[in-house]
């Protein structure tokens, strides 16, 4: 709560929950800010933006209403990448602990691993994980997971690293608390932070991840998805550019809301380290 | 020159296990698809009967083991052998090396821009943290940030190329237009601004942000508090104190950001039709074409551990603290 009040009281923490507050809110209710299927026929062709008040940002090729799918595109771009940042942070947090609490071999292996995850580009990744599976929405999120998880487990490995040699872990051992208790009480909750904050920008990436995927027709196809609108849009560019331009513009708003966001949690958990 | 020796010695040996990685994980990857490439092949051509689907999975080595082909690949791998395209019907490697050419002038003027202009920017904001100038660009940084790569591709085609008509909109260059030596590589040049462009404004957005951030904790320094106590001119601070130590983060962020530019040349490619190393990917996806894709995981894997030897050997010019004693991790 008290983090909360503190991210508030940053400029970027206000606008960028604001922001965020307002896209879920959309996520939630789209259902009924516009009724039916999106991806349903709905009314005449290529109906340009501002003209008609029942579809206020016009309609598609084949006569969907460009509204209603960037509303109900809000729900996929914020699930993918929230879910996809999760998986990404689990993963992450479950290597990065293991090999920095067993060290030796273990954490090299783990480490190489790591290593090897942070070469291949992750977008090529996703790209052949995609192609290899089939587009579904999980198998999209597992996709840009395994493309992020890398980070956060070399951020979480060095944090138990430097945190285990601190004073207070040692005496934790020294009363005789179990090892485990020790990670768990001791040592995870202050290695969480820059973590978290670093989530931030994953959910950031996932989101433009997803929108390249589904713009390059590796998207789920029976949802719709800001990214799969812009490359509809991309075939009539010359004749009807507003059909790319909008869901990109919610594209880049949520996106800046994350950054904002980020940026806001990062400095209220800096002015709240107490620690040295 | 000695320890650049060295560093390149080291990093050659620890990146043949990770490379190794790459080489099983993708392996097992594309061998869980359902279909192999003789399925692919036959679709291609039509059908064929189970004979001659028989008959080529034994020219291929494809009724083999698993585990056996997994030692073919990666023994005929060491030979620089990436295998043979199913989709394209030519080697993997020859096809890779015909489009590399183009990425690598793509991203590399897109790195070379991005890089000038966004640590010149950053140098401008980090000036003066917390100033209307410094505000005013990182807030701008922030949204071109936040802006995918094909949509910013998409919006700035609009604009040159179909409403303006100033710049060409596909392509690597004007197909058979009999150009060559100086005309050609203007007109390349011409191909190239809008996808550098779109690639360099988001890059550079990154490397601002990061010249700024650095910039801003130099100022708080002891050396920095030492030079103006000194009462050096503020222009000297700036440049020669704290932007020179803001830079060395600058080179470390090329490295970690060239396997990202990679991937996102795919999008890139596509959008402006260039036939390049990211379009690649994309018809070596559409065409179900393991090896291919299989052989462009491995190239960009190798790409990105040569640039990141490259960024090292940068860094190690440039900080003489870097020894060649530090353990490698």
């Amino acid at each position: 709560m008290r983090l909360l009040r503190d991210l508030v009281r940053t400029p970027e923490g206000a606008i960028g929950l604001g922001i965020l507050a307002a896209l879920v809110l959309v996520a939630l209710f789209a259902p009924m800010l516009s009724a039916g299927d999106p991806l349903r026929i709905a009314g005449r062709a290529l109906l340009p933006p501002f003209t008609d008040p029942a579809f206020p940002l016009g309609t598609d090729r084949l006569g969907r209403d460009v509204l209603a799918g960037i509303l109900h595109g809000t729900r996929t771009s914020l699930a993918v990448g929230l879910a996809a940042a999760l998986a990404a942070i689990a993963i992450g947090l479950c290597v990065g602990l293991t090999a920095g609490f067993a060290g030796g071999l273990v954490d090299e292996g783990l480490m190489r691993i790591v290593d090897a995850f942070q070469i291949v580009p992750s977008f090529l990744l996703a790209l052949a994980f995609v192609s290899v599976i089939g587009a579904s929405v999980p198998v999209v999120v597992l996709a840009i997971a395994l493309g992020a998880w890398a980070d956060p487990a070399r951020l979480t490995r060095a944090q138990v690293l430097s945190i285990r040699e601190r004073d207070y872990v040692a005496s934790a051992r020294v009363i005789g608390m179990h090892p485990a208790e020790i990670a768990f009480r001791e040592i995870l909750p202050n290695a969480l932070p820059p973590v978290l904050a670093l989530s931030a920008i994953i959910v950031a990436a996932a989101i433009l991840t997803e929108a390249a995927l589904s713009f390059l027709g590796l998207g789920d196809p029976n949802v719709v998805t800001w990214g799969s609108m812009i490359a509809e849009g991309r075939n009539i560019l010359r004749s009807s550019p507003s059909l790319s331009i909008f869901p990109g513009i919610a594209l880049v708003v949520t996106v800046v809301g994350v950054y904002l966001f980020s940026e806001g949690l990062t400095k209220a958990l800096g002015g709240r380290r107490l620690e040295p | 020159m000695n320890r650049a020796i060295r560093l390149i010695r080291r990093r050659a040996i620890s990146s043949i296990p990770v490379l190794l990685i790459v080489v099983v994980l993708t392996f097992l990857l594309l061998e869980s698809a359902s279909g192999d490439a003789v399925d692919a092949y036959l679709l291609s051509i039509g059908g064929g009967d189970a004979t001659v689907a028989q008959s080529l999975r034994q020219a291929y080595g494809l009724d083999q083991s698993m585990l056996a082909r997994l030692w073919l690949y990666v023994s005929s791998l060491a030979k620089l052998d990436l295998g043979w395209s199913v989709a394209f019907g030519r080697p993997v490697l020859d096809l890779i090396l015909e489009r590399l050419p183009n990425t690598l002038l793509l991203m590399g003027s897109a790195t070379a821009l991005s890089f000038g202009l966004g640590s010149a920017l950053g140098i401008v904001a980090g000036a003066k943290p917390e100033s209307i100038i410094d505000r005013a660009l990182s807030t701008c940084s922030l949204i071109l940030y936040a802006i995918p790569s094909f949509w910013l591709g998409l919006v700035l085609s609009i604009v040159f190329a179909v409403q303006l008509r100033w710049l060409p909109t596909s392509g690597i260059e004007t197909i058979a237009s009999g150009k060559a030596g100086l005309a050609r590589a203007m007109d390349i040049a011409r191909h190239l601004v809008l996808p550098v462009g779109a690639l360099a404004l988001i890059y550079m957005a990154l490397f601002l942000r990061v010249m700024r951030s650095g910039m801003a904790e130099a100022w708080t320094l002891d050396f920095v508090l030492f030079a103006r106590s000194k009462g050096l001119s503020r222009s000297r601070i700036v440049l020669r104190h704290v932007a020179r130590n803001a830079m060395l983060p600058l080179v470390t962020m090329l490295g970690l950001q060239s396997a990202a530019m990679l991937g996102g040349s795919v999008v890139i490619e596509s959008i402006f039709a260039i036939p390049g190393f990211g379009r690649l990917a994309q018809e070596a996806v559409s065409g179900r074409d393991a090896p291919l894709l299989m052989g462009i995981i491995v190239v960009s894997a190798v790409l990105v551990i040569c640039v990141n030897l490259l960024v090292d050997l940068v860094y190690a010019a440039l900080d003489p603290r870097v020894g060649a004693s530090e353990p490698n991790s």
